[in-house]
This record gives C-alpha cells, sequence and structure tokens, in this order.
C-alpha cells in the first residue's frame, strides 16, 4: 500500500516523491491535498497533490523538511510504503479562463502552485509567475514552472538568484506593467499577507491556499480554523483557497505558531 | 425485536424456574446494590488508566440474584437494542458467565463497551422493578461489563454465528458505534459487509473521542475483533465521497449502503478571541490525546501542557475533556456551564468522577469574551454570570444573563465542548439526498431509509450530537429493515 515508486532531491530539504496510490490518483482534482502519516507515533500532515497520473496510478507530493514528522517523510526511499494515505481532501481549484492571472508562490508553496499553473494554462490564461525564496538553493521546481508560464520572474532575499527582492516586489513589478486579473499565492502566512495587501491596494482579485494546522482533514477537529470576513471558516472543508482579501492573516500566524 | 411470547417461553425454561425458587423475592430485594471499586482519585489524576474497575466473579453472582426475573421484564423496553437483560442476567446467577456473554452478543456487537458507557441509569435501569418498591435497580451495566470483560479475560471470546448463505454486498461508511453495530448485525444475517475508515483507526468516536480511562482502546479493539472474526472487512483511510464516489460503490455491486459517519463537526460560539492560539475544540483535544496519543511518549503530535484549563460546555465531551487535561497536568481545570449543575446532560457518574477528582465547577457562567497576550495566545476569558429562567423546549430551564455582572478568570488553555454539527463533506458527497434544516440526513423513522434508494442513515448524522447506545440502537434498526426489504425484492 501507498509504495514509493520514485524520489528526487529537488534541494537541500525538499523531496519530490511519486506514491502509487491509485483511487486517490483517479479522484483528484487541482488544488486538493492528502493526508500522510507515519508510523504508530507520526503526525497526521496535510500535503498538496503536485501531480497525479491515472493510468499509473500515481501521485505526487513535495515535503519540505520542517520539524519531527516532515524529516521522517523526506528520510523514505524509493520501495518504502507510507502507512496511512488518505485523500483527496479539500476544494478543488475553480479552473477558468481569467485572461492575465500573475502567480506568486514563494519557498515551498511553488510545489502547490505547479497543478494550479497548469490547469491554469491549459484553459488558456496567460501565467506569468513570480518565483521567490530566501536564496538560490531553494528555488525548487523552476523547469517545470517555466515550462508552463508565458512568463517567469524569480526573486531571492539575498540576490543570489535572479532579482533581489521580495515576492511582493516581483508582482508589483509585473502589475505595473500590464493588467492583471487575477493573483494567486502561495507560500509562507507573512509571505501570502504581504502579497495580498498589495494586491488589494490595486484592486487585483486574490486567491491564498492556506496551510495551516490539521489533523483529521475531514472538518472533524477545527484545528485548522481561519476567519474570513470575520466568519470561522475551516480550511481543510471549506478550502484550501480563499479570497486573500478577506482571509485574517495575522490571526492565521498566531494559530499557525500555537505549537512552536 | 424479542416476542412477548418468546420471552415467556424463555422464562419458563426450567433452569429459570429453578432459579427463581432457589430464593425468595424478599430475600432478593434485601441484598443491597452493588458498589463498584475503583481507582483512587488520587492516584488516577496521575495517569490514564481506567477509574472504574469492574466487579469481581463474587459481586457479579451476588448482584445478579437481586434480578427478579420477573414477568414482565422492562428492563429490556428501557435498552435501545432490546437486549435479553433477565436471561444474561440468571445466567450469571447459574454461574454460566460464558452463556451470559453470547446472549448479550446475539444483540449487540460492543457490549464490554455498553457496560461501560451506556447511560443505564436513563434506560434499562430505570425501568427495573425495584425502583417501584423505591430500591435501587439492578447493576445492569455493570453485570452486562462483566460478562464482556470475563470472556474476554479468560480468553474465551465466542464468535457469533452467522448465516453464510447470503452473498449480497453491504457497504457501511464510518466504523464507529452505529457502523459497528449495523455491520455485527447484518453479518449474523449473512451479508458481505464491508466497513470504510476516514482515520486511520478503526472505532470512530469511540476512539477519538472517548478516553482511555473511561473505555480502553484494548476493550474495543477486542470487540472489533470478534467482528473481523465474523467476516467483516474493515478498510481504513476511505473516504466515501472523496476517494470513492457512491457510484463507484454502486458499480462494485453494494446492494445497500449504511451512511453512519457521526456529527463530527465542531461547534464553537462564535464570540470575540476565539480563534486565538490556546483556544481548541475538544474534538481537537481529545482526538490529539486518544487518537494520536500526544501525551504519550515519542508521539509526534503535540498537545498543550498546562496548568490552568476552562473547559466551556456540560455534557459527557465536556467531562472527558476536563478529566483528560486534569491527568495532563492542569492544577486547576475547571468546568464553565450556563446552567446549573443538575441541568448539566452529562452523566451523573462521570461529574461524580470529575467532583473526586477535584474539577472545579463554575457552573451558571457563559464566556463572552476571550483575551489574549502580547503573543496571541489565549490568557484570559470574560465570563457573563447566568441565572435559571422558564423551561426552554428541552425541559430544561433557560439560562439568562444577570445584567452587568461579569468577571475575568486566568487561563492557559480554553476547551469548546458546546456541541457538534452534522459534517457537511459527507452529505455533499451524495447528491440528492434530503437533508434537516440542521444537516443532518433525513430518513424514514421506522426503517431508517433515506429518500435514495438503498441507503439508509443512522447515529449522530441523523440525530445531531448523541450517544453511543442511541447510535448503537440505529445501527441494529437499520440492519432489520435493511434486511426485510432487501428480501421482499
Amino acid at each position: 500500500m501507498n509504495k514509493i515508486i520514485k524520489k528526487e532531491i529537488l534541494s537541500d530539504n525538499v523531496v519530490k516523491l511519486k506514491i502509487k496510490a491509485p483511487l486517490i490518483a483517479k479522484a483528484r482534482k487541482t488544488g486538493q491535498f492528502v493526508i500522510v502519516k507515519l508510523g504508530k507515533n507520526g503526525e497526521r500532515i496535510p500535503l498538496t497533490i503536485v501531480d497525479a497520473n491515472v493510468r499509473s496510478g500515481t501521485i505526487t507530493i513535495i515535503v519540505q523538511d520542517v520539524g519531527k514528522s516532515s524529516k521522517g517523510i523526506c528520510a523514505l526511499n524509493e520501495g518504502d510504503e507510507i502507512d496511512d494515505l488518505v485523500g483527496p481532501l479539500g476544494k478543488a481549484t475553480h479552473i477558468a479562463n481569467y485572461g492575465t492571472i500573475v502567480c506568486a508562490c514563494g519557498g515551498v508553496g511553488t510545489a502547490p502552485m505547479l497543478p494550479i499553473i497548469k490547469a491554469m494554462k491549459k484553459v488558456g490564461n496567460k501565467i506569468i509567475t513570480i518565483l521567490a525564496a530566501k536564496t538560490k538553493d531553494l528555488i525548487i521546481l523552476e523547469k517545470e514552472i517555466k515550462k508552463f508560464s508565458n512568463k517567469i520572474i524569480i526573486t531571492t532575499n539575498d540576490g543570489s538568484y535572479g532579482i533581489k527582492g521580495l515576492v511582493t516586489d516581483g508582482t508589483e513589478m509585473v502589475i505595473k506593467e500590464e493588467k492583471i486579473d487575477l493573483c494567486i499565492t502561495i507560500g509562507p502566512a507573512i509571505m501570502m499577507k504581504y502579497v495580498s495587501i498589495l494586491t488589494k491596494k490595486y484592486k487585483i482579485p486574490t486567491i491564498a491556499s492556506l496551510n495551516t494546522i490539521m489533523i483529521d482533514g475531514t472538518g472533524m477537529c477545527g484545528a485548522c480554523r481561519v476567519s474570513v470576513e470575520g466568519e470561522n471558516k475551516f480550511v481543510c472543508v471549506d478550502g484550501p483557497e480563499f479570497d486573500a482579501h478577506k482571509v485574517n492573516f495575522d490571526e492565521m500566524i498566531i494559530r499557525l505558531n500555537a505549537y512552536k | 425485536m424479542i416476542k412477548k411470547k418468546y420471552l415467556k417461553f424463555q422464562q419458563d425454561e426450567s433452569w429459570r424456574d429453578d432459579l427463581r425458587k432457589s430464593m425468595k423475592n424478599q430475600d432478593r430485594i434485601r441484598i443491597p446494590r452493588v458498589k463498584m471499586k475503583e481507582l483512587d482519585p488520587n492516584y488516577r489524576v496521575h495517569n490514564h488508566s481506567e477509574v472504574n474497575l469492574g466487579l469481581t466473579l463474587e459481586q457479579a453472582l451476588l448482584e445478579s440474584k437481586r434480578c427478579l426475573d420477573c414477568n414482565n421484564p422492562q428492563c429490556i423496553t428501557g435498552c435501545p437494542i432490546k437486549i435479553n437483560i433477565p436471561k444474561f442476567i440468571k445466567n450469571i446467577e447459574r454461574n454460566n458467565i460464558l452463556e451470559a456473554a453470547k446472549i448479550l452478543k446475539q444483540t449487540s456487537a460492543l457490549p464490554a463497551v455498553c457496560g461501560r458507557v451506556c447511560p443505564q441509569e436513563k434506560q434499562c435501569e430505570s425501568k427495573c422493578i425495584h425502583l417501584k418498591i423505591k430500591n435501587d435497580p439492578v447493576a445492569i451495566g455493570y453485570l452486562e461489563r462483566f460478562a464482556a470483560d470475563f470472556e474476554r479475560e479468560n480468553n474465551s471470546i465466542s464468535i457469533p454465528k452467522i448465516n453464510k448463505n447470503k452473498k449480497i454486498k453491504i457497504a457501511v461508511i464510518g466504523s464507529g458505534p452505529a457502523g459497528l453495530s449495523f455491520a455485527g448485525n447484518m453479518a449474523k444475517l449473512g451479508y458481505k459487509i464491508t466497513v470504510f475508515e476516514a482515520l486511520h483507526e478503526i472505532g470512530g468516536v469511540l476512539k477519538y473521542g472517548i478516553p482511555e480511562f473511561r473505555l480502553p482502546n484494548y476493550v474495543i479493539d477486542a470487540e472489533i475483533d470478534v467482528l473481523k472474526k465474523n467476516g467483516i472487512k474493515f478498510i481504513k483511510n476511505i473516504i466515501i465521497g472523496k476517494t470513492v464516489s457512491y457510484q463507484d460503490l454502486h458499480n462494485e455491486g453494494y446492494k445497500g449502503i449504511f451512511v453512519a459517519v457521526g456529527a463530527g463537526a465542531p461547534n464553537f460560539m462564535n464570540i470575540p478571541g476565539e480563534n486565538l492560539a490556546g483556544i481548541l475544540s475538544s474534538n481537537e483535544y481529545l482526538t490529539r490525546v486518544n487518537l494520536m496519543g500526544a501525551s504519550k511518549k515519542g508521539s509526534d503530535t503535540p498537545v498543550f501542557l498546562v496548568k490552568k484549563v476552562a473547559v466551556i460546555g456540560g455534557g459527557n465531551t465536556a467531562i472527558d475533556s476536563v478529566r483528560t487535561a486534569r491527568r495532563l497536568g492542569a492544577e486547576k481545570a475547571m468546568i464553565i456551564y450556563r446552567r446549573s449543575k443538575e441541568e448539566m446532560p452529562a452523566r451523573t457518574e462521570e461529574i461524580r468522577h470529575a467532583e473526586a477528582e477535584k474539577i472545579i465547577f463554575m457552573n451558571l457562567y457563559t464566556p463572552i469574551k476571550y483575551i489574549g497576550d502580547e503573543k496571541g495566545q489565549v490568557k484570559q476569558v470574560c465570563l457573563q454570570k447566568m441565572k435559571l429562567g422558564d423551561l426552554d423546549s428541552s425541559g430544561r430551564r433557560r439560562a439568562i444573563p444577570v445584567p452587568n455582572l461579569t468577571k475575568i478568570l486566568d487561563v492557559d488553555m480554553i476547551i469548546v465542548a458546546v456541541g457538534v454539527s452534522p459534517n457537511p463533506m459527507i452529505i455533499n458527497s451524495f447528491k440528492g439526498l434530503d437533508i434537516s434544516k440542521s444537516g443532518t440526513i433525513l430518513v424514514n423513522q421506522n426503517t431508517l431509509q433515506t429518500n435514495l434508494l438503498n441507503i439508509y442513515a443512522g447515529g449522530d448524522i441523523i440525530r445531531g450530537g448523541s450517544t453511543v447506545i442511541l447510535a448503537m440502537g440505529d445501527g441494529f434498526k437499520a440492519a432489520d429493515s435493511m434486511h426485510k426489504i432487501l428480501n421482499q425484492n
């Protein structure tokens, strides 16, 4: 069950795993995620399904080593099996032809962005991607993103690659150059918060895909709740994507840090 | 359902007759109701060991003598699944405990569970003939637990006989008490049962909700094991409607579906500050501790281990949460409930246990606001003083605020246990299913059929938040009616 077919190391602490999971591969839609749990003591961790192949019955996930449990997943090798894998969870991305979309992704947030870019491109959108990271080594999936983007801007905090600056700098550059119909942002909560502030200023509709703490991932625990326009929403069943301008990111950041 | 005539016939069996004659009723009445031993409160608040220790054989034999084996046993009518109570108790009296356990299992898929968590004082025991003479009722629940524990502890677990003739495939969605009860009864009738569970453990609320100190996991697992031996197939990590669609089940030849997914979604009060760090639903807290083992060494799932914990609510889940917090080191573990103690929906026994464990009860208060520190962690709760008013629709006295009377309480963590609502995720996956205003699945109350062909539903998904035994009763009823209807065609 859930055997790892292929492992690829994307950066120092990010790995890509192709997993045999035929039922999930068949049912999965763009933007949905799975919950992964290793061993008896493992945490239940939500991870976006980056790609799926119905014919080979596989799904692809990308994991960043950020703690004990994700370290365990990163350490898995080809041939290993994942004890518990459940999904696909969450609502699918609304795929439509919006016109020009700017996709602002940071760090490992690039991974969940990839399937959205692919699907949005396929229905005729013009895709401009801002690929941001702290430093050059943390830029992932550049080749794949390039393939499905009309234009790509890379920014690094330290200037080691692309433009020196933040994802918001790249995004604002694009906004000033051409008319943007939609912005999609995925990355650390603080990054999404500032992208959202920026696009609000320019009145550009913006979608953020949230990565809150979850346990069951099926709407049972409420750990993932966020305030969206003052209303409680569960990221696992009502999301993960929300209108970024309505999300209370400050509250979300507090809750993300609750167990740190 | 057990027919009256059949009951009478069984009561007339010679061994029952002999037992009745062996002791005069007036002597039986004089025996005081048994008291179950429990762990010392000062000891048990430092561990998760089961609080109630069960009866000894001597205690059980004596208690069984208290049952008069009366002509018109009302206890059975008080049981949602109609267990043949006098028959199992009289088997205990004649020291045939394994037979008693078998009788329980003819009806109940989970006797060791029910013996622990059923509110017997409101069900079977509330109908006991002893009450008519102002005597304590027979401790039916204790005896049920005793018989089920006895066969497990003596490695003599019997597997109920099943009818192997039928090959019809039936799907059960959810492995909580409703699903397990349904599966067990359908297996006995000879159906091929597959139970689909979304989580990584079988048992539903019995596993993630009810704590170890009230219902140890090994007790649940032993009963699930019996179901497995009855040929029931359990598949974990599958969400019907997500991983597999209803249409997929249909295409795979399932002729009936029982939806027993529970209520699931935790309610919040939507008051200021409720999304501060350190405020969680009872579902989250109990799932972390019970299902994920967060307080155990080696577990990757974290849980707050803090000193001042307030639980909002007055039901069994609230009591389970506050007693769990106490065991995880809370020095001040508090219940905040808007009505008085008498109106609390929790079982009397649970409240008594909580009191012994020095849980602080703050009755007639309700939170109106939470206050956080500079990091966004909850540090205080603002409480509104309440008083009791007129009766409401539930027959309890309404709680109404006392104007201008509030107080601030220091807390490190808040657990919100104010009920659950049906989980829309599951319902949305069955297109065309009739749903009530409150989000529960609408069923025919007699058959538990939904408006969709061959789909039945039971447990919290039709009731909102309810009890284990009512869920099991639904499983029993749905199995009965699905069997009848499948055989008409």
